[in-house]
């Protein structure tokens, strides 16, 4: 039954992460993304790692990705090509960096594998696990947390301040015009 | 395998409820809306128009399915499910009453018990906006797009306060399971008389999550997205029959899961004070816990009605103003506050 469902939500997960790339068009890529988004949350579920899939749901699929959809129709990328005028240069950047990524977990993954290090030595927790996870992320991972949780601060004071200056600025440009 | 046939059968009995409690909730909108404006409402079909649920689907279902030449044709026929879909999941972690004994087996009246509860809902409030978006989006329509686009912002606006409002609740239960929530509230009294339920405990964070539902569901005062003066009816003008009642179904099952999820979390879900002893698990103690969630839940949907053709619609840029500046801070001070008397009080 589980061994079933893992096969479903993996095969769903790769055909989406296909699809994301294969698709021309921006919105139906960014569909393919949410779908490979769920897929994952299913296999958090089959893990027993309820919080985790609850957390993918609400951050990536509910929040990050409709954020997105917003800003392509915003700007109205929402037709095949689109995307092409925008990122046409920074291509080949991107293909080598995406590259070395990917090389660079395949390497990671099948050392492990071929090392056969034991991924951990505690056993897994199947209930209870979210007030565990509260505890250690407040006990032996509060300060990469508190880290987090600051830089997240700085990306949203830093927005602000640069929304604020352009307004400004446009607003000085304009009464000097009248 | 008994668990399956009892899960199969919770499912079908829910499930089948909802979709009657939306037609009937459409009624009561027709019905209760034309009190308010002094008519009579909907009373041709059957006795006091109790069939017009009836009629009602059948129009929808016979009328043409007109699907416009200029839309982006798959997204447009992904979007009235995509917004159904999470609308009806909702109501599955909600306890709508304690276990009852059925033919020798202890039944808990809840679909799934998952120990995500809350998040699980919050996952599902923030997956509406999809059918929203892209429904607008597909419909390849200004008026759609704008309703879209506002839909958007509102809903990912107002999901803060909805997550926010709710900490105060996690931190004084300890527990994101709605059965364990209801079952404290409905062990303890306040100040000898009162029932303990949270409402008393959290009166802020009640307000808070209300407003934030309400925001959440599209109702006036916050149905900028369909908003008809300006936007002719948003994100969903260019659906036609049964897609457009699915948007509109979408509608009364997001707001009988949040009258659900408000009469669970802050009024003591099956809890009824005074007269049913809450360990009691005879036939009769059972039935009256399940009328209690429903008079609760009820009274919730009453109130959403009764605000519908109450008040008048916000500006947009008011909305804006309440999400950011008004729920979010004092969401936040409601935080503070049960964490301040959380550790005075330990």
């Amino acid at each position: 039954m589980e061994q079933t469902f893992f096969f479903v939500f993996a095969a769903i997960a790769l055909a989406a992460g296909v699809l994301l790339v294969a698709f021309r068009n921006p919105v139906y890529s960014a569909l393919s993304l949410v779908a490979a988004f769920f897929a994952l949350a299913g296999l958090f579920v089959l893990l027993n790692a309820y919080f985790l899939a609850a957390v993918q749901i609400i951050v990536y699929a509910g929040a990050i990705m409709v954020l997105f959809l917003f800003v392509i129709m915003l700007l109205n990328l929402g037709h095949a090509g689109a995307l092409e005028r925008v990122a046409g240069k920074y291509r080949r950047v991107a293909v080598v960096l995406l590259a070395a990524v990917l090389v660079a977990q395949l390497g990671f993954m099948a050392g492990r594998h071929w090392a056969d290090t034991p991924v951990s030595d505690e056993a897994p927790l199947f209930t209870d696990n979210i007030n565990a996870i509260g505890k250690l992320l407040y006990t032996r991972y509060l300060f990469p947390f508190e880290v987090v949780s600051v830089i997240l601060l700085v990306a949203l004071i830093g927005v602000m301040v640069m929304v604020k200056r352009d307004r400004e600025s446009g607003e000085s440009r304009s009464r000097q015009a009248r | 395998m008994d668990y399956a046939i009892e899960s199969v059968v919770k499912i079908v009995v829910v499930f089948g409820g909802m979709l009657g409690a939306v037609a009937y909730l459409v009624l009561a909108e027709r019905k209760i809306s034309a009190y308010i404006q002094n008519r009579l409402g909907p009373n041709r079909v059957g006795p006091w128009g109790l069939l017009q649920p009836l009629a009602d689907g059948l129009k929808f279902l016979f009328k043409e399915d007109v699907i416009p030449r200029h839309v982006n044709r798959f997204v447009y026929l992904a979007a009235p499910p995509a917004i159904l879909v999470p609308a009806l999941m909702g109501f599955a972690i909600v306890p709508f009453g304690d276990t009852m004994t059925l033919w020798g087996r202890e039944v808990r009246l809840q679909i799934a018990d998952i120990n995500v509860g809350i998040l699980y809902l919050l996952a599902l409030a923030s997956l509406g906006v999809y059918g929203v978006v892209l429904g607008g989006w597909a419909s390849n329509n200004k008026y759609a797009l704008l309703g879209g686009l506002r839909a958007s912002a509102q809903m990912i606006s107002y999901e803060l306060a909805l997550g926010l409002s709710l900490i105060g609740v996690l931190m004084a239960a300890g527990t994101l399971q709605l059965d364990e929530i209801v079952r404290q509230q409905s062990e303890r009294t306040l100040f000898g008389f009162l029932p303990g339920w949270n409402v008393f405990t959290q009166p802020l964070g009640f307000v808070l999550f209300t407003a934030a539902a309400f925001a959440e569901s599209n109702r006036l005062p916050f149905d900028l997205p369909e908003s008809e003066q300006e936007l002719v009816a948003g994100y969903h003008a260019e659906y036609s029959s049964m897609k457009f009642a699915m948007f509109f179904m979408a509608e009364y099952a997001h707001m009988i899961t949040a009258s659900a999820v408000i009469a669970t979390l802050f009024f003591g879900g099956w809890h009824m004070p005074w007269l049913v002893d809450p360990g009691s698990t005879s036939m009769g103690a059972s039935l009256l816990k399940v009328l209690a969630f429903l008079v609760k839940t009820g009274f919730f949907m009453f109130l959403f009605l009764w605000v519908r053709w109450t008040l008048p619609r916000f500006r947009y840029d008011q909305v804006m103003w309440l999400g950011w500046k008004v729920l979010l801070p004092l969401a936040l001070l409601n935080v503070f506050l049960t964490g301040l008397y959380l550790t005075l009080a330990s």
